[in-house]
C-alpha cells in the first residue's frame, strides 16, 4: 500500500459518488413532484396515533384530505379540542366547539349483580364465548361478558376489567370507536362527555326476566318516563333510553329508577 | 445461442430468491397482491439491469486500471443506492399508487442483496472465465436475474392470493404459510438444475 493508492482510491469513489449525487441532482429537480407545503405543517400537528378513528387510512392520508379535499378538520377524536385549534390556525377556518366524546359501557352487570349461567373455561375471548350456548355464560345475554376484547382492541391503555365487567377510563378514552366495533354485544356506546345521566343497562327482555338475571337490569317499567320533565327518555325495545340532546340532568329519573340501572355519574 | 444460454441460467436454474436464496426480504414482502409484486419486480428489474451495466463500467474502466479492486462492494453499492434513488423519483412522479403500494420496499431495494449480489457475481464471472464475460454478457445475466426475480415474487403473490382464505391453521397464518410455500417452490425451481452446465 503506497500513498498513491490511497489517493487514487479517495478520488475515484469520492468522484463517483459526486457524479452520482450531481446526477441525482438533476433528476430531482426534472421529476419533482409538488407537495402543497401545508401538508407536512397538518401532519406535524396530528397526533400520529394512525388509529383511523377519522376514518382515513392514517394520519398521513388525513393530512392530505385536509389540505386537498377539504375534509374536516373535526374528524380526529384524539387530538380533542386542542388541535382542532391548531389545525385551524393552519388552515385558517373558523375553529367550532366540539364536544368531547367518551366511549361508554352501558352495563352494569358486575359478578355481584348478574347471575352466570354457566362457568366458562374456554378462550378468554368475548367474540367466541357469544358463539355459545345463551351468548356467552352470563344469564343476561345483552351483559358484558368481561372477557378483554375491547381492552386488547384499545390502543389507548384506556379500559379495564373490573368486578367482570369493562369500564372506560373517560381521561384515556379518546373515542376512536374501535371497542364500539369490536364489542360484539354492542355494549359500547359513543356518548357526550359532559351528560353525566346515563342508563347502564342494554338488556332488552321483559322485565321479570331481565331483574332475574340481573339484580341493576332495566327492567322497562317507565318510571322515568313519567318522571322526565323534557320529554328526554324513552322506553324502546324494553329498555329506557336518554336523548341527549334534550336530558339537562335534572336527576329526576336517577332518583325514580327501581333497580339503579340509570346513574347520574357526577355524584358517582 | 450463448446469450439465451445465460438467460435461461440466469431465469430458471440459478434463480435468485429460489436457487441462490438472495433478495428474499421483497421476495416475502411485497408478494401479497400479484400488481403490486409485479411492480416491484418491474423496479427490480430496471435498477438490476442498469446496476449490471454501470457497475461493470465502473469496475473494468476505474477500478481495474487503478488496481483498487478491493473497493469493488463499495463502488457498487454507491451505484446501486443512486440508482434506486432515481428509480423511486422516476415512480413517485409517474405512478403514485405503486409509490404507495411499494412503501419502504422500494429505498430497500437500495440494500437488495440480489441487486450487490448480481453485480459481484458478473464480476466474479469476468474473473474467473478472464474477462471473457463480457458487457453484453453482464447486462443479460442481470436482466434475466432479475426476470427471475420478478416470475418468482409473482409466482409467490398468485399462490398467496390464492390460499388467502383457505382453512389455514391458526399456527401457520401469515408468513409461516409463506415461507413454507416459497420453500415448495424452491423446491420445484431444483427441477431446472443440471437443465445448463
Amino acid at each position: 500500500m503506497d500513498v498513491q493508492s490511497i489517493i487514487f482510491s479517495g478520488l475515484s469513489i469520492g468522484g463517483l459518488g459526486l457524479l452520482f449525487g450531481l446526477g441525482l441532482g438533476v433528476a430531482a429537480k426534472v421529476f419533482e413532484v409538488k407537495v402543497d407545503p401545508l401538508i407536512p405543517l397538518v401532519r406535524d400537528a396530528l397526533p400520529s396515533a394512525n388509529c383511523g378513528a377519522c376514518s382515513f387510512p392514517g394520519c398521513d392520508a388525513y393530512a392530505k384530505a385536509i389540505v386537498e379535499d377539504g375534509a374536516s378538520i373535526t374528524s380526529c377524536p384524539v387530538g380533542g379540542a386542542d388541535l382542532i385549534e391548531e389545525l385551524s390556525k393552519i388552515m385558517g377556518k373558523e375553529a367550532v366547539e366540539v364536544i368531547k366524546q367518551v366511549a361508554y359501557v352501558k352495563c352494569q352487570g358486575t359478578c355481584d349483580n348478574a347471575i352466570e349461567k354457566y362457568e366458562y373455561s374456554g378462550v378468554m375471548d368475548c367474540k367466541n364465548a357469544t358463539f355459545l350456548q345463551g351468548k356467552g355464560s352470563k344469564g343476561c345475554e345483552y351483559g358484558c361478558l368481561g372477557l378483554s376484547s375491547c381492552v386488547r382492541v384499545c390502543e389507548f391503555d384506556a379500559i379495564d376489567i373490573i368486578d367482570g365487567i369493562a369500564i372506560i377510563n373517560k381521561d384515556k378514552c379518546v373515542a376512536c370507536g374501535k371497542c364500539v366495533l369490536e364489542c360484539p354485544k354492542n355494549l359500547i356506546e359513543m356518548v357526550p362527555d359532559d351528560k353525566k345521566t346515563r342508563v347502564a343497562c342494554a338488556s332488552e327482555d321483559k322485565g321479570k326476566e331481565a331483574k332475574s338475571n340481573c339484580t341493576t337490569a332495566c327492567i322497562a317499567c317507565r318510571l322515568c318516563v313519567k318522571a322526565c320533565e323534557y320529554d328526554a327518555i324513552h322506553v324502546d325495545k324494553n329498555i329506557a333510553r336518554i336523548d341527549y340532546d334534550k336530558c339537562v340532568e335534572c336527576g329526576a329519573c336517577v332518583a325514580k329508577c327501581p333497580t339503579k340501572a340509570i346513574i347520574d355519574y357526577k355524584i358517582k | 445461442m450463448e446469450f439465451i444460454m445465460i438467460f435461461i441460467s440466469a431465469v430458471l436454474v440459478n434463480n435468485i430468491v429460489l436457487a441462490r436464496f438472495l433478495g428474499v426480504c421483497p421476495f416475502l414482502g411485497v408478494s401479497k397482491k400479484v400488481e403490486t409484486s409485479l411492480g416491484m419486480g418491474m423496479a427490480v428489474t430496471f435498477v438490476m439491469t442498469l446496476a449490471s451495466l454501470i457497475s461493470y463500467v465502473v469496475y473494468n474502466l476505474i477500478l481495474v486500471p487503478l488496481k483498487i479492486e478491493y473497493l469493488s462492494t463499495i463502488a457498487f453499492i454507491l451505484v446501486i443506492a443512486s440508482l434506486v434513488q432515481l428509480v423511486e423519483m422516476i415512480i413517485q412522479k409517474t405512478s403514485p399508487s405503486l409509490y404507495q403500494a411499494l412503501g419502504v420496499y422500494l429505498p430497500l431495494i437500495t440494500t437488495n442483496c440480489a441487486v450487490l449480489g448480481i453485480a459481484l457475481i458478473n464480476m466474479n464471472k469476468g474473473i474467473q472465465t478472464d474477462g471473457a464475460f463480457g458487457l453484453i454478457h453482464s447486462v443479460i445475466n442481470g436482466f434475466g436475474t432479475a426476470v427471475g426475480f420478478t416470475l418468482a415474487i409473482v409466482l409467490l403473490a398468485g399462490i398467496r392470493e390464492h390460499i388467502e382464505f383457505n382453512p389455514i391453521p391458526k399456527n401457520f397464518k401469515g408468513y409461516p404459510i409463506v415461507l413454507i410455500t416459497a420453500g415448495l417452490m424452491a423446491i420445484a425451481f431444483l427441477g431446472f438444475a443440471g437443465m445448463i452446465k
